[in-house]
């Protein structure tokens, strides 16, 4: 394996996320993504592999386009088909790429800078899916990355763009600005309290959407969610960004006031709670990659309320990565793995990261 | 029995599906029924933003009476948006202008841009897109009866428009 790579598949904390940006006690990280498609050329679902193979070639002139403008920073394009299986599951699982993007995976390349925080998807549902990543609630920053990586792209692509329409895009979904800023926040408290359905529906009046980040539907695995703008069109990158990032701001305040209260009001049953999730994932022998989402989440709490002090934060992130699927089997250099062995090393896996400190008190 | 999926692990999940009077059958192991547990046992009301486009397409296409269009860059026509949810390449867009105007009025409240313009699209285009976010502030303005800010977005609007007539007279005489 090219040692390049081990950032990109080994590696369980992408090196933007080692440092915690602002707000990092409830936002994880902020995510930019811009849509693009080339002029005259079929959108992905519409070309013929011929075409896409084109798309294909054509970008790769940029890569090194990106590496003179960005100074300290190396990109690389990854050819889906390349990859193994599980090298393009571990991408998804790191939702670096989409697994749409990674399902048929010829003519599908990924453009990704060294630190991972920046990456263009080329042929998923539009030619180009420009992603930029940055720690904690730092959307302004995550949207001068994309949108930098944007011109590059320009200089040398005919982007489709209509005076009216703005951006075309193959989904009018993501017409105009093409632009979806989004936040991914750890919000126990208000689930706890059960808040969440307020939140959902105040967001969407405001044209934002809260999602759950694991799992579907209102399930939302580890209490993370995702807020993102719906509207694309009509509104400029710079309102777009600050919508969300008043909306996230608000999320933020109702969460720190969900904690303070679980604090004061019940703050034996909290620790209690908090400490029972730890239990069992300190030395529990088999756990299901869902299971280990709810206890760490629980843990992570407990981390941020003071009551657990043998443990960084971070232990959080690194874990929710560290504990998917595909990340644990290829921790055991496997290509495959049955599912109860699979329960099994994640679990120890857990074990060993966690133990250590006052635990035994 | 071995699975239906993966042929290689024996099948130890075995679903008899019948939909409308038609019965069919699926033995999978346990990984594969797993993995394909949405799909087995879905209740059928699993809706996505696709669907909701494609259905928005749908409801076009019965309430247009145009003669049947197909973009000349990659032969889509308007049934075949409702089919896929998605349209077919950037003429498309020009091609069903006004067909697809309604859908995204519903779908984003609007159908001006205001946002970035790319680099190679000129000047022009850009003092334009300008002018007309600057009017949609005016309107904010005069609605909260910020009669001071409106004034001066006036002014600004005011100088961007020369700014134009002066780019015009370039192109033209060039």
């Amino acid at each position: 394996m090219d040692n390049k790579n081990k950032t990109l598949f080994d590696c369980r904390v992408p090196p933007w996320m080692e440092q915690a940006g602002p707000e990092g006690d409830i936002v994880l990280s902020s995510r930019i993504r811009l849509a693009r498609n080339l002029n005259g050329v079929p959108f992905p679902g519409q070309a013929d592999e011929e075409q896409l193979k084109q798309i294909g070639n054509r970008v790769s002139f940029s890569v090194q386009d990106l590496i003179n403008a960005d100074e300290g920073h190396q990109y690389q394009m990854l050819d889906m088909e390349l990859l193994t299986e599980q090298e393009r599951r571990i991408l998804v699982e790191k939702h670096l790429t989409s697994l749409k993007h990674v399902q048929d995976p010829l003519n599908r390349s990924l453009i990704i800078r060294d630190d991972t925080a920046v990456s263009i998807m080329v042929n998923e549902e539009d030619h180009f899916r420009i992603q930029s990543l940055t720690a904690g609630l730092n959307l302004r920053s995550a949207w001068k990355m994309a949108d930098e990586t944007d011109n590059l792209l320009e200089a040398r692509q005919g982007f489709a763009f209509s005076e009216d329409l703005g951006y075309l895009t193959s989904c009018p979904t993501n017409l105009g600005t093409g632009l979806r800023a989004s936040v991914m926040m750890h919000l126990p408290g208000l689930v706890l309290l059960g808040q969440m359905h307020r939140i959902v529906e105040v967001s969407t009046q405001l044209g934002m959407a809260v999602r759950g980040f694991y799992g579907e539907g209102t399930e939302a695995f580890g209490n993370v969610f995702q807020v993102s703008n719906q509207q694309t069109l009509g509104f400029n990158e710079t309102e777009i960004v600050n919508n969300v990032l008043g909306l996230a701001r608000q999320v933020v305040e109702q969460e720190r006031a969900a904690r303070r209260m679980l604090m004061s009001d019940s703050g034996e049953e909290l620790a209690d709670r908090v400490w029972r999730a730890y239990g069992i994932l300190r030395h529990a022998r088999s756990i299901s990659g869902q299971e280990a989402l709810g206890l760490l989440s629980a843990v992570r709490l407990g981390i941020d309320m003071g009551i657990i002090s043998h443990l960084p934060a971070a232990v959080f992130t690194e874990l929710i990565i560290g504990t998917r699927s595909c990340v644990v089997t290829r921790m055991a250099q496997v290509d495959k793995m049955e599912k109860m062995e699979r329960n099994r090393l994640r679990a120890k896996l857990i074990r060993e990261r966690i133990k250590g400190g006052n635990d035994d008190v | 029995m071995l699975c239906d999926e993966c042929g290689g692990n024996a099948a130890c999940v075995h679903m008899i599906k019948v939909l409308n009077g038609v019965k069919t059958e699926k033995h999978l192991c346990e990984a594969c029924a797993s993995s394909a547990g949405e799909d087995c046992f879905s209740t059928g009301i699993h809706f996505s933003v696709n669907d909701l486009v494609k259905a928005m397409f749908s409801q076009e296409l019965d309430a247009t009476t145009t003669p049947e269009l197909s973009c000349p860059n990659c032969g889509m026509d308007f049934a075949d948006f409702s089919r896929f949810g998605k349209i077919g390449c950037s003429v498309c867009y020009g091609i069903f202008h006004e067909q697809l105007e309604p859908i995204l009025r519903r779908v984003h409240g609007t159908s001006c841009h205001t946002g970035k313009v790319p680099l190679k699209a000129g000047d022009a285009v850009r003092l334009r897109l300008k002018v007309k976010g600057l009017r949609q502030d005016l309107d904010r303005s005069v609605q909260c009866e910020d009669y001071e800010n409106a004034a001066k977005i006036r002014d600004s609007i005011r100088l961007l428009e020369k700014e134009l007539q002066a780019e015009g007279a370039e192109s033209d005489g060039q």
